[in-house]
């Protein structure tokens, strides 16, 4: 009896010290870096290991090691392939096709001097279903003219006659909305001017006002339309040009891409592919005019934006004008809002541009210009 | 004699022979065309475990759909960050992978991890608050341990110790006991059950948690009824006090299961920042487990023969119901799978209700309308509001 009494009252102690000894106790908002060292002693056991954190670890210069490593290691991975047939860097400085050899050229594009000097500028321009490559290793269904996003840039100058073929090669309707002056029956916009898979259609109307346009597709659902790719730039010369006369001309189609179809977009990018001007630095010279025409197309938000480093840039909105609006070095944009910049770099080296979105920015809407 | 066992054999593989010979045809010349969707293909991955160390995100990946996937980049927070994948970057249907990230992940943080297929298709992963995933050391074995002995052994113990108290219990309020006894029960039954359902969905859908559940479930009821069967006899013989020690035992293994299923889910939810293990929570669980105490000795009370040892078999009970939770928490808390937390939930819950079930017939003696007695009905009510109002003090 005396001895269970005993052992009870062991218990009972034993309990009580327990109980207030260690509660364990609320975790350290700070991390606490002797501990984590700690941690990651556990994990890196072989010192020939292939982990960074490892080889850091081993490089005694742990925790600011990790750090790098992790700052590093932001973007994509892997290449882009080779097959999809667009190339981002040649797309900045195409219109009408100049692109192509003299022959293969005239299957898409045409021009036909008029009697007031003006000229007749024919386009041959289809719709597609086309897998492109949106990020390395990334795969897109598009809906693209020509195979292509943005499609092929249409450029005129005031008071030419614009007349685009088009043939809807896809399996939905689509068409071709212009903006711009234009008849209704040119507008491409209501039920009756679609057209339906197999069809063909006629556009044609007078390239005016001068400016940085855009064209896409006003089929419905409108949205899914657009962000499937169907659009492209209209850009249309003043006749008496009064601007400086810029050495480099470079088109840039802010875009995104929605890859699971959940309404918001996964990949964001300038010319379609996420980063590509990141990989492939954009070279300018120092001192050069640097004229860009630049569009937002990106469905799904409400605002994009470009900014670009260390320099600043003459703005004319919608270039419509030939003074310029603003200047500046960060441009704001709704959907279909469109500028034009020119921009002459100071001093040579690496300028970064970017959305002031910043979270576009780390989905793919980030790029270099190499200034020489 | 030879001839009819060959019969026997004949018609028992027949049916496994032709249906090996039908799908070999089909394979061959079938219409699985038929079959074949033209939609675009479904790709599934789950992310199973989000492992955090320094300045590093490790996950563990399942394919749990029926197409391969190729894994093309992957965004922590929205921001595209490069990662290595093990063994390779494609998944066939069920393969498990490994995906490394060096990212600049903030402790107590939510953190977002979405991987894009070839094909666009995204899997995603929150975590509520980022933390350092325990590694087996020693500072984490104590946590853990600590954590099951305050949650699981403590609290049984204490609860043990109204023994001498419900001993003086006679008529009336011992079947007040024994009601209540059973209302605990059957609480702590489906409060198993509905977090074995729960995990159900952490699962990868290719593991089938509702199959798990079922086994789990069924297999204690079974086992446990096999047990009483059995031992039938040998309770006859050794007399009342004798069965009292046996169900004594069961409630305490039934508990222990429950416990071993709750110390996965306490360690695991700890281990991946789910819950801050506050000082309040753990007292919370202290006081909700005291009952579970009080369910074992229940059976013991009436006795008017001295069970000899009968400190040692309480021991022996407060352990096998409450040291299960110690280990649910070390097995929770270093290598988590959401497959043994459904598992022995369900086996919990399963012995739960079994035990229960045999208390409530001794009740009854064969009269089941006998047993719906006002103290008996109220006895029980009471058990259930006392595991539903001590459950307020763990809402983590």
């Amino acid at each position: 009896m005396k001895n269970k009494k005993i052992i009870i009252g062991v218990f009972l102690v034993l309990l009580a010290v327990l109980i207030f000894r260690s509660i364990p106790r609320e975790a350290h908002a700070e991390p606490d870096f002797k501990k984590m060292q700690a941690a990651a002693r556990n994990y890196c056991t072989n010192p020939n290991s292939t982990d960074s954190r490892c080889a850091d670890y081993f490089m005694q210069n742990y925790h600011s090691g990790l750090q790098r490593t992790a700052q590093e290691k932001i973007g994509i991975v892997g290449k882009y392939g080779e097959d999809d047939g667009f190339n981002p860097m040649e797309y900045l400085s195409t219109w009408n096709f100049n692109n192509l050899p003299a022959e293969e050229r005239k299957t898409y594009y045409r021009e036909t001097k008029r009697a007031d000097g003006s000229l007749l500028r024919e386009y041959w321009i289809n719709a597609e279903d086309r897998e492109i490559e949106i990020a390395p290793g990334v795969f897109f269904p598009a809906w693209a003219y020509n195979g292509q996003v943005p499609g092929p840039t249409i450029r005129a100058t005031e008071g030419d006659l614009i007349r685009v073929h088009f043939t809807n090669k896809g399996t939905k309707p689509h068409t071709m909305h212009f903006h711009g002056f234009h008849p209704s029956a040119m507008d491409g916009s209501m039920p009756e001017d679609f057209v339906y898979p197999g069809q063909s259609f006629t556009y044609e109307f007078d390239a005016d006002p001068f400016g940085v346009h855009l064209f896409h597709c006003h089929s419905v659902p409108l949205k899914q339309h657009i962000s499937k790719g169907l659009y492209g730039a209209y850009i249309v010369d003043p006749k008496n040009d009064t601007r400086p006369k810029p050495d480099r001309e470079l088109i840039m189609v802010m875009n995104a891409f929605d890859t699971n179809l959940d309404g918001e977009n996964e990949v964001y990018a300038v010319n379609t592919k996420a980063f590509y001007y990141a990989m492939n630095p954009i070279k300018v010279k120092k001192n050069e005019l640097v004229r860009i025409y630049l569009i937002n197309i990106v469905e799904f938000d409400p605002v994009n934006s470009y900014h670009l480093h260390a320099t600043f840039f003459d703005e004319y909105r919608t270039g419509t004008r030939q003074e310029p609006n603003a200047y500046t070095d960060i441009v704001s944009m709704a959907q279909a809002e469109r500028s034009i910049l020119d921009v002459r770099f100071k001093y040579p080296g690496m300028y970064m541009f970017h959305a002031h979105v910043s979270e576009f920015t780390e989905l793919g809407w980030m790029g270099f210009f190499e200034v020489e | 004699m030879g001839q009819s066992k060959l019969k026997i054999w004949g018609s028992a593989f027949l049916p496994i022979i032709l249906l090996i010979l039908l799908l070999l045809a089909f394979l061959k010349f079938g219409p699985l065309g038929v079959f074949k969707s033209s939609v675009a293909p479904i790709e599934n991955v789950f992310i199973q475990e989000v492992i955090f160390s320094p300045e590093h995100i490790a996950l563990d990946v399942i394919n749990d759909g029926p197409e391969t996937v190729t894994i093309a980049q992957a965004l922590v927070n929205d921001a595209y960050w490069q990662f290595d994948m093990e063994p390779s970057d494609t998944l066939r249907p069920l393969e498990s992978g490994k995906i490394y990230i060096s990212y600049p992940w903030l402790e107590g943080d939510f953190e977002k991890i979405t991987l894009i297929s070839r094909n666009g298709i995204t899997f995603e992963k929150e975590v509520e608050a980022a933390t350092i995933t325990p590694t087996f050391n020693i500072f984490y074995l104590k946590t853990f341990v600590l954590l099951g002995i305050y949650v699981g052994v403590i609290p049984v113990l204490l609860g043990l110790m109204w023994f001498p108290f419900l001993k003086m219990l006679r008529g009336k309020w011992y079947s007040f006991l024994l009601s209540l006894t059973i209302g605990l029960l059957v609480f702590l039954g489906f409060d198993a059950l509905a977090e074995s359902f729960e995990l159900i969905g952490s699962l990868p859908q290719a593991f089938n948690g509702i199959g798990i559940l079922i086994i789990g479930f069924l297999l204690a009821v079974l086992t446990l009824s096999a047990v009483s069967y059995k031992t039938q006899k040998l309770t006859e013989e050794k007399g009342e006090h004798y069965r009292a020690l046996v169900w004594a035992y069961l409630i305490a293994l039934g508990i222990g299961l429950h416990n071993l299923g709750e110390g996965l889910a306490i360690g695991s939810a700890y281990a991946v920042g789910e819950i801050a293990l506050g000082s309040l929570l753990v007292i919370g669980f202290m006081v909700h487990n005291v009952t579970e105490g009080v369910a074992i000795i229940a059976p013991l009370t009436r006795n008017k023969e001295r069970i000899q040892n009968i400190l040692f078999h309480l021991i022996l009970m407060g352990i096998l119901a409450g040291v299960p939770t110690i280990i649910g928490a070390l097995v929770g808390g270093f290598s988590y799978s959401a497959v043994f937390g459904v598992f022995f939930l369900a086996i919990g819950a399963g012995a739960i209700f079994d035990v229960a079930y045999d208390i409530l017939g001794q009740m009854a003696k064969d009269n089941w309308a006998s047993i719906y007695t006002v103290t008996n009905v109220l006895g029980f009510l009471t058990g259930l509001l006392i595991m539903y109002a001590t459950g307020f003090l763990v809402v983590g």
